[in-house]
């Protein structure tokens, strides 16, 4: 418990476009694959990722269909559409940049400033 | 955007499934939690318990998913109302009230503004209306109006340039012969280019060929549909048909559709059956018509394309100034002769364009009334739904969401009264258009168009957020802990709210009082008139009409003149002094008919030319004749002053005679004896005419106006084609159209005889337009005082439960019950007294606005506004006492004990 991060805000949809760009998923799947990539290092609140799954879907970066699971439940699956594709590219871009702003900043020493 | 407005659209059809499908997919995501968990070793049912805590509040998250998928608008919307219409169902009495309230003023002002919309805003039924217009002349200088124009001046315009076309309309009773009885047809004399003028087409056969300029009539007819339905059957084979028209053969050559109507002035011109074309000279008319003849009573013509009214007017005001100076000894400058155009639209419903503004104003004001009414209770209500609405706001409901649903509440109030107004008037149009004048112009085109139905749905929409507005802004005032803390009912925000009430019920009762005294000097008008002296005697007395022909070819005339007509006048008079209750008889054309007129040019002043006054006969001034027998005065009760009235004595043979009354003696004798005088009543005479007689004013031309100058003529010296027959005695009303008809066909059996109807009914008819805009500002007025009346009603009795407690301790402590009383009925009256003077100084205004509907009153009649005042305070005073009546009957100790 104690080594699980907070999200930051924002950055949820960006993992859940990550977690679906390796492959279809439903919504306990992102969240399995959100587990296991992040070495089980993020604390995502189980509920608070349908409202955010709607959303993406809602602006055409994700779609869904109906599909069966491993274990034969009806489970709704999701998949990245080539807008959520670019999406995922120029999101992670600007991460990129911004840890690397961030730590650049952070490495910095009185002498340098 | 468009994935947006796609799954908006698909949410709103598939509102359930989508529902259903979040459902299933976080019971999914459950049962999958579950299955890893059972695989770790938990029982199942613990294991599913588990991965419903591990989820979260489903519900929130449920509401989160809503919010994210589009569309959640309309599911705000769609709960808003399905809660909205159980909290009306829980109250029905408020609930009806303010629906049927909003029925009212929405059909009513529905109601008016089709008929606004059909008369004053829609474009008359014409291709490119707008550059249609009316030709009028004028003669300022010698006080004349309307006057007409002569074939050489018709012309003149028709080649002006200035029109496209341009033709004399001559509207004339015509007897239609052939047919079983001898029919009353309205025909119109129209120039052959009328037509082509107004752009229309027939729907059978053609109209007539606009560039015919061959003398006399054309001797083709164009009729109307009506005519063609009532007379022919419809028969599909109608053209080339001849009928017989004052004993003159035209031959059909059109059939009009049945929405066509002439642009006249009045109902009758509105209502042609038969078109006749004619150049208008030629047999039976001039050969070579003089400048000064002005015989063609009035004029239609079509700007030329692009030339906009005013640059019309100014060039025929240039061609009138030319004209004057070519042809001096026509146009005397004195007279100032010049010619008018006003837009078609405005001649046809000018005259009624006040009334309508007056009552389109009377019945806003009612509803805006209705709407502070319906604010008033909402109110009322919203102080008891305080506690609910603090609870939901405590529960995390937010402002706005709070302010929507009540919005949403009063717009589905008033959309359910606007919807509830439609369907009342839809089922009631018929009926209320009865109640309609006639005469009202386009009468016949009011109809609930798609224009009127979304006027409904905007002033729906508009009174909706008018009360809804009130209420919801009381939201954001609401005192939580207070409102919380309270038991039962609430008594939060009450300050504040007895503020905004009484601000409402000041403006209910300012409005109303503006309307009440509208009605008023409409009332005190109207008796004005009921009651004026009429200077003769209506009662008892009947008028049948009929007609004599006249032919295009004068020589088979048999009614050419005087002395032809006089054995039928004679013979007619002899025999209704046979008939059964008939005390008296006499015959008079139709200007002698008191009131009857509707500004027809059938009866125009005549010119009369002043021995010794005037040397040039085109100065003559022009007055109202009525040519009568000399028994007319007796039997409509207009008495002699001075001199003698004229006798059967009085014929073609002897000296020609006439009758003025006192108006006519005072305006050209001023002080002079006009007995012996010698007049000449028309440019034309040759021979003078004495004045043997004055007689007493009678408001036989306007009730309104008792001094007009009249001049009575002996029908056996001037003669007249278009006859009333004046009947007194105690008359068998139904029987006596078939008597007479009976009678004048005996004598001549081509005559139609038509028109029967009581002199009082005349009178009355007259006054058609006026007691309708009294019946109807009436009508408003009363809603109004009433609404206003349950307004104030409800501040006080509202005033009065909040007080219980404080009213019980008073009276323990002491007070009198009429100290009770006086405290409540004064904060009532102080309400009254100022919604009063407000309304009065807008009741000044308006009243100035109405001015020209008034007679006899002055805008600012103050027996009018005292009396209306006072009547309104009395109401507001009993409105207040019912329930101050409660808090006198309040008991001490329970009310203490209440609390």
């Amino acid at each position: 418990m104690g080594n699980e991060a907070e999200l930051l805000p924002g950055t949820l949809d960006l993992l859940i476009l990550k977690a679906v760009s390796l492959g279809p998923l439903h919504g306990y799947g992102v969240l399995l694959r959100i587990g296991q990539i992040s070495g089980r290092a993020l604390l995502i609140e189980q509920g608070a990722l349908y409202p955010a799954l709607f959303r993406l879907v809602r602006q055409g970066l994700l779609k869904a269909s109906w599909g069966k699971s491993d274990n034969n439940r009806r489970a709704k699956f999701y998949e990245l559409t080539s807008k959520g594709r670019k999406r995922l590219r120029e999101e992670t871009d600007g991460w990129n940049r911004l840890v690397a702003a961030i730590a650049s900043a952070l490495a910095a020493r009185p002498q340098e400033a | 955007m468009t994935a947006y407005v796609r799954s908006l659209a698909a949410r709103f059809v598939r509102r359930r499934q989508t529902e259903c499908e979040l459902e299933e997919e976080l019971r999914s995501h459950i049962q999958l939690r579950a299955d890893e968990l059972e695989r770790s070793g938990c029982s199942r049912a613990e294991a599913e318990r588990r991965a419903r805590i591990e989820f979260g509040s489903q519900e929130r998250f449920r509401e989160e998913c809503r919010d994210a998928i589009a569309g959640n608008f309309i599911d705000v919307l769609i709960q808003d109302v399905r809660f909205n219409l159980r909290m009306l169902r829980k109250s029905p009495g408020f609930t009806a009230v303010a629906i049927m309230t909003m029925a009212l003023c929405i059909g009513a002002t529905t109601a008016i503004f089709s008929v606004v919309e059909a008369t004053l805003l829609h474009p008359l039924p014409y291709p490119h209306s707008d550059q249609l217009v009316r030709v009028i002349d004028e003669l300022p200088g010698v006080d004349a109006s309307d006057v007409g124009m002569s074939e050489p001046e018709w012309q003149d315009l028709q080649h002006s340039g200035i029109f496209e076309n341009a033709s004399p309309t001559w509207y004339d009773d015509n007897n239609l012969t052939g047919s079983a009885e001898p029919a009353r047809v309205s025909l119109l004399i129209v120039a052959p280019n009328y037509f082509a003028l107004l752009d229309v087409k027939p729907e059978l056969g053609r109209t007539f060929p606009p560039s015919d300029h061959s003398p006399g009539f054309t001797g083709e007819a164009v009729i109307s549909d009506g005519l063609w339905k009532r007379m022919f059957g419809a028969d599909p084979n109608i053209l080339g048909k001849s009928i017989r028209m004052d004993t003159d053969l035209y031959r059909i050559v059109g059939v009009m559709p049945p929405n066509f109507h002439d642009p006249g002035t009045s109902l009758r011109e509105r209502n042609i059956e038969v078109w006749a074309a004619t150049s208008f000279y030629g047999p039976p008319l001039f050969d070579h018509p003089p400048r000064s003849g002005r015989n063609l009573p009035t004029a239609i013509a079509r700007l030329q394309p692009g030339l906009t009214i005013e640059t019309a007017q100014s060039r025929v005001d240039a061609l009138v100034a030319s004209l004057q100076k070519q042809f001096p000894g026509d146009y005397p400058m004195q007279t100032e002769w010049r010619v008018r155009l006003v837009p078609l639209k405005e001649s046809v419903v000018g005259t009624v364009r006040q009334t309508l503004i007056l009552l389109l104003g009377a019945v806003a004001l009612v509803f805006v009334i209705g709407c502070v009414n319906i604010a008033n209770l909402l109110l009322a209500r919203g102080s008891t739904r305080a506690r609910e609405l603090a609870l939901r706001r405590a529960l995390g409901a937010s402002q706005a969401r709070l302010t929507r649903q009540l919005l949403t509440e009063s717009l589905l109030l008033s959309s359910f009264g606007g919807a509830a107004g439609l369907v009342i008037l839809f089922w009631a149009k018929d009926f209320l258009i009865r109640f309609v004048p006639e005469s009202l112009p386009r009468l016949n085109e009011v109809s609930i168009s798609w224009t009127v139905l979304v006027f409904a749905l905007i002033a729906s929409v508009i009174s909706g957020l008018i009360f809804g507005l009130a209420a919801a802004l009381h939201v954001g005032r609401i005192d939580l802990i207070h409102a919380l803390k309270q038991e039962g009912r609430s008594s939060t925000g009450s300050r504040e709210q007895v503020r905004t009430r009484r601000l409402l019920v000041v403006t209910e009762f300012a409005l109303s009082l503006v309307l009440m005294i509208a009605a008023g000097l409409l009332l005190h008008s109207f008796w004005d008139l009921l009651n004026a002296q009429l200077g003769f005697n209506p009662q008892s007395v009947m008028t049948v009409k009929t007609r004599m022909p006249y032919p295009n070819d004068t020589k088979v005339d048999v009614y050419a003149t005087p002395a032809q007509q006089a054995p039928f006048f004679h013979d007619l008079l002899r025999r209704c002094k046979r008939m059964p209750g008939v005390n008296e008889a006499a015959i008079g054309d139709l200007a002698s008919l008191p009131l009857a007129h509707d500004r027809n040019n059938q009866n125009p002043p005549v010119p009369m030319v002043i021995e010794g006054r005037q040397t040039q006969s085109n100065e003559a001034s022009l007055v109202d004749e009525s040519i009568v027998t000399p028994k007319y005065f007796h039997l409509m009760g207009i008495t002699l002053q001075r001199g003698r009235l004229f006798t059967d004595f009085d014929n073609d043979k002897s000296e020609a005679v006439a009758v003025i009354n006192e108006a006519m003696a005072q305006t050209y004798w001023p002080n002079e004896d006009p007995l012996g005088k010698h007049v000449k009543l028309s440019r034309r005479a040759t021979g003078w005419t004495l004045i043997v007689g004055v007689v007493a004013n009678a408001r036989t031309e306007s009730l309104e106006n008792a001094r007009i100058p009249q001049i009575y003529s002996s029908i056996y010296q001037r003669g007249a084609k278009h006859l009333a027959i004046f009947l007194r005695g105690k008359l068998n009303t139904a029987a006596i159209p078939d008597l007479v008809r009976e009678q004048v066909q005996s004598i001549d059996s081509t005559l139609p005889v038509f028109g029967a109807e009581l002199l009082t009914q005349t009178v009355s008819a007259s006054l058609a337009q006026r007691r309708f805009t009294l019946e109807m500002v009436g009508l408003f007025a009363l809603t109004a005082l009433i609404l206003a009346a349950i307004g104030i009603y409800g501040v006080i009795s509202y005033i009065v439960t909040e007080r219980t407690h404080e009213i019980g301790i008073r009276l323990a402590l002491g007070a009198s019950r009429s100290n009770i009383l006086r405290i409540l009925l004064r904060q009532g009256l102080r309400l009254a007294i100022a919604g009063a003077a407000l309304g009065l100084v807008g009741a000044v205004i308006v009243s100035h606005l109405m001015a020209s509907l008034l007679y006899g009153v002055r805008p600012t009649d103050p027996l009018t506004f005292a009396g209306v005042a006072i009547l309104f305070l009395g109401v507001a005073l009993l409105a207040c006492y019912l329930p101050a009546r409660r808090a006198m009957r309040v008991d001490p100790m329970i009310a203490l004990r209440y609390e």
